[in-house]
């Protein structure tokens, strides 16, 4: 008999129905526990969110769905990111090479399919191309990662960096003759299927309210509602992931490797698993972005955007889905906001050398934000729930509680009399 | 029968030291046995060696009969060897109850696909694992933390988490490192039950402890370490009263002080002496004064 089974018959010998009564589950943060007041306002913002673009086309400002479905890409990637840095605790530095695979991935499947499909049907190759750039993403990131998972921190944001660099490299320089170097994919004449939804949209929906509000459906807006979608269907499985024995793994892999191991974990493989499943929110948002874009280049996969998708994930908040969110809407969005703002005469008649100088200088600010964000609030702008609790250091009002030795004792002695 | 855990010969050098040395030992079921010796003796190592995180250099060491050498720490967790640590390693960030979760890992099995569109088995076996940590929880007394970060936790709280999270693995052997470590006398009153407890659950209890009144009160047969040597072994009583036990503790001539039954102040002087000349005991020796205590009681 387990010491678990001797256990469980001592419990019911006291008392049956405590076994078949689960207890409240407190740690299950999140929407079970979630007021109905906030359930709704949450409804409503993403409602919001989702309905955005057509009031932004109806009042004229068509960059902002643009903006936006870039900055829901880069939320695909920093979720991605976030599994292997938040959750797993391994930093990586070349995430941009899944993107890569997953982008040149689509161009290679998607292309050929879209034709074959011809015209009216050629959008479909997207949701074709869309698991198989995921799962080369993970291929990939299976193949670096056998060697690399078994080694201890800082190789592994080496490896990845390097990795990312050679990928960006060999896309350059033609590799196999696949990539069109550096003058990108597709070639002249090749282009991918309008998604098939669209034309029917395109032709069929448009509205008009008074007379300044004017809607129309456009290819941007068709991209922004399927990034969007995509999001929260990640945003849904990764919390899932993260409430699991796998995501527990990775927390215990991330504050102690060696208890992790005594504990019965494989750390290898719950790092891999973090590594692979995080390149496939790299390579969905690749294959997205590739169709959003109809074109890929090696310029898109710089080590400047690795960067950038990790400055997400910090300033954000490590492990927390929210804190990507706005990371993800500071980081790409705002300068992008300012650009478009500034283009559109929001700041009055700027000449167009002062635009291109907003846009050139982003990064500028961006470094002193950083070491700001460090210095100041070196958490994140949304610190994940378990980070938080752990920064306040003294406790909760239970703790303190017990803390006191004659309750510590009081309570302690309570549950062994109740126990024995 | 074979014995739950058997060392033979079992060795591991360090360069030119010699941390374990021809180690020989062995473990039956249900029983607990203490593993004592000065600071640096070589005990957690030993344990390091039991639970696969070092590899010995020579000599072997058997879990149910079973070699262990060469095996990765987490393949012998799941064949039934569960330890804590000297230095608390709990994982800090997870609650408590999160923590015990995480022992119920490799008696679990839902994998990455089940968890990410929470499928009902998954579902189902979340809700054990849960069922299965509030139950450890209880059973080491912390049900009214579970939901508090292990960082947050009182010290001892600390200590009987370990405790808890290595029996959610479900283990046949339970080593503690040093269990009672900066507990205060009535902490490890608690702790003594407690591995009476877990005895009685069927769990064989290894531990390393410098208490002496925790190893002389729970333990059935100790092992004295010292320099990685094994110089005695038997019953506490047997171990109280071993002169080289007591020499390596005490120092050279220690013995033959307190065997001349001097008066209490000429003891304490001895005793002093006795420190000054071994200098590897401090701290934690120091936190477990009950030992000198029980050596006094022999011979006043």
């Amino acid at each position: 008999m387990s010491a678990k089974e001797k256990l469980t018959s001592m419990i019911t010998s006291e008392g049956a129905d405590s076994l078949s009564v689960p207890k409240a589950r407190p740690m299950l943060e999140g929407l079970k526990t979630m007021s109905l007041l906030k359930k709704i306002g949450l409804g409503l913002l993403i409602l919001a969110i989702f309905l955005a673009p057509i009031f932004f086309q109806g009042f004229g400002h068509i960059f902002l769905i643009r903006i936006f479905a870039v900055i829901g890409l880069y939320i695909l990637l920093a979720l991605g990111l976030n599994i292997v840095v938040g959750y797993a605790g391994m930093l990586d530095f070349g995430r941009i090479a899944f993107y890569a695979v997953g982008a040149y991935t689509a161009m290679w499947v998607g292309v050929p399919i879209a034709r074959a499909l011809g015209e009216v049907l050629g959008g479909w190759s997207y949701f074709a191309a869309l698991p198989l750039g995921g799962l080369a993403a993970c291929l990939v990131a299976l193949i670096l990662g056998l060697p690399v998972m078994r080694l201890r921190g800082d190789y592994l944001t080496i490896v990845t960096l390097g990795f990312a660099e050679i990928v960006r490299i060999c896309l350059a320089n033609n590799i196999f003759g696949l990539t069109n170097g550096a003058k990108g994919l597709p070639r002249l004449g090749d282009s991918l299927g309008e998604p098939p939804g669209l034309q029917w949209l395109k032709y069929n929906t448009f509205f008009r309210l008074g007379n300044n509000f004017e809607f129309q459906f456009t290819s941007n807006i068709y991209w922004y509602f399927v990034i969007f979608i995509l999001v929260i269907l990640s945003i849904i499985i990764i919390r899932n992931l993260d409430n699991s024995r796998l995501g527990r793994s990775w927390a215990a892999v991330r504050e102690d490797e060696v208890a992790a191991q005594a504990m019965g974990i494989n750390t290898a493989k719950a790092k891999m698993y973090a590594f692979v499943i995080g390149a496939f929110f790299g390579g969905i948002a690749g294959v997205t972005f590739s169709y959003f874009q109809a074109y890929v280049s090696p310029g898109s996969f710089t080590f400047l955007e690795s960067a950038l998708v990790l400055a997400i994930v910090v300033i954000g908040g490590m492990g927390s889905i929210p804190g990507v969110l706005v990371g993800a809407l500071a980081i790409q969005g705002i300068p992008e906001f300012i650009r478009g703002f500034a283009s559109a005469g929001w700041f009055g008649n700027l000449p167009a050398e002062a635009i291109s100088a907003i846009s050139n200088y982003r990064y500028l600010v961006f470094g002193a934000l950083m070491v700001f964000m460090m210095a100041v609030r070196p958490q994140g702008l949304i610190p994940s729930s378990r980070r938080s609790r752990e920064l306040h250091a003294t406790g909760s009002d239970a703790v303190r509680e017990s803390t006191t030795l004659e309750d510590e004792r009081n309570k302690v002695g309570e549950t062994y009399h109740t126990q024995l | 029968m074979t014995h739950v855990m058997e060392a033979k010969n079992a060795t591991i050098q360090f360069g030119g030291l010699k941390a374990v040395d021809s180690v020989d030992m062995y473990i039956d079921e249900g029983e607990i046995v203490a593993l004592i010796g000065p600071n640096g003796a070589g005990k957690t190592t030993f344990f390091n060696l039991l639970t696969g995180i070092y590899e010995p250099t020579d000599g072997d060491v058997f879990f149910d009969g079973v070699s262990v050498v060469g095996e990765k720490p987490h393949v012998i967790a799941k064949r039934g060897i569960s330890r804590t640590f000297q230095n608390i390693r709990l994982f800090g960030a997870l609650t408590a109850l999160e923590n015990v979760m995480v022992g119920r890992h490799l008696r679990t099995s839902a994998g990455a696909l089940a968890a990410m569109f929470r499928l009902p088995a998954q579902r189902r076996e979340e809700q054990m694992i849960q069922i299965d940590a509030e139950r450890w929880l209880e059973f080491v007394g912390l049900s009214h933390l579970a939901n508090e970060v292990a960082n947050n936790l009182p010290y001892g709280a600390q200590r009987r988490l370990e405790i808890a999270r290595a029996l959610a693995t479900d283990p046949k052997l339970i080593c503690l490192d040093e269990p009672a470590a900066g507990m205060n006398p009535h902490e490890t009153e608690e702790l003594n039950k407690l591995i009476g407890r877990i005895r009685d659950l069927g769990v064989t209890v290894f531990l390393i402890e410098h208490d002496m009144k925790v190893v002389m009160e729970i333990a059935e047969r100790i092992y004295v370490l010292d320099f990685g040597k094994l110089i005695a072994q038997g019953t506490p009583d047997e171990i109280q009263h071993d002169p080289a036990v007591i020499e390596a503790y005490l120092g050279l001539g220690a013995e033959a002080l307190m065997a001349r039954n001097l008066d209490e102040t000429k003891t304490e002087q001895a005793l002093e002496f006795a420190e000054e000349q071994a200098p590897l005991m401090t701290e934690a020796d120091e936190a477990a004064e009950g030992e000198w205590e029980v050596f006094d009681g022999e011979n006043a």
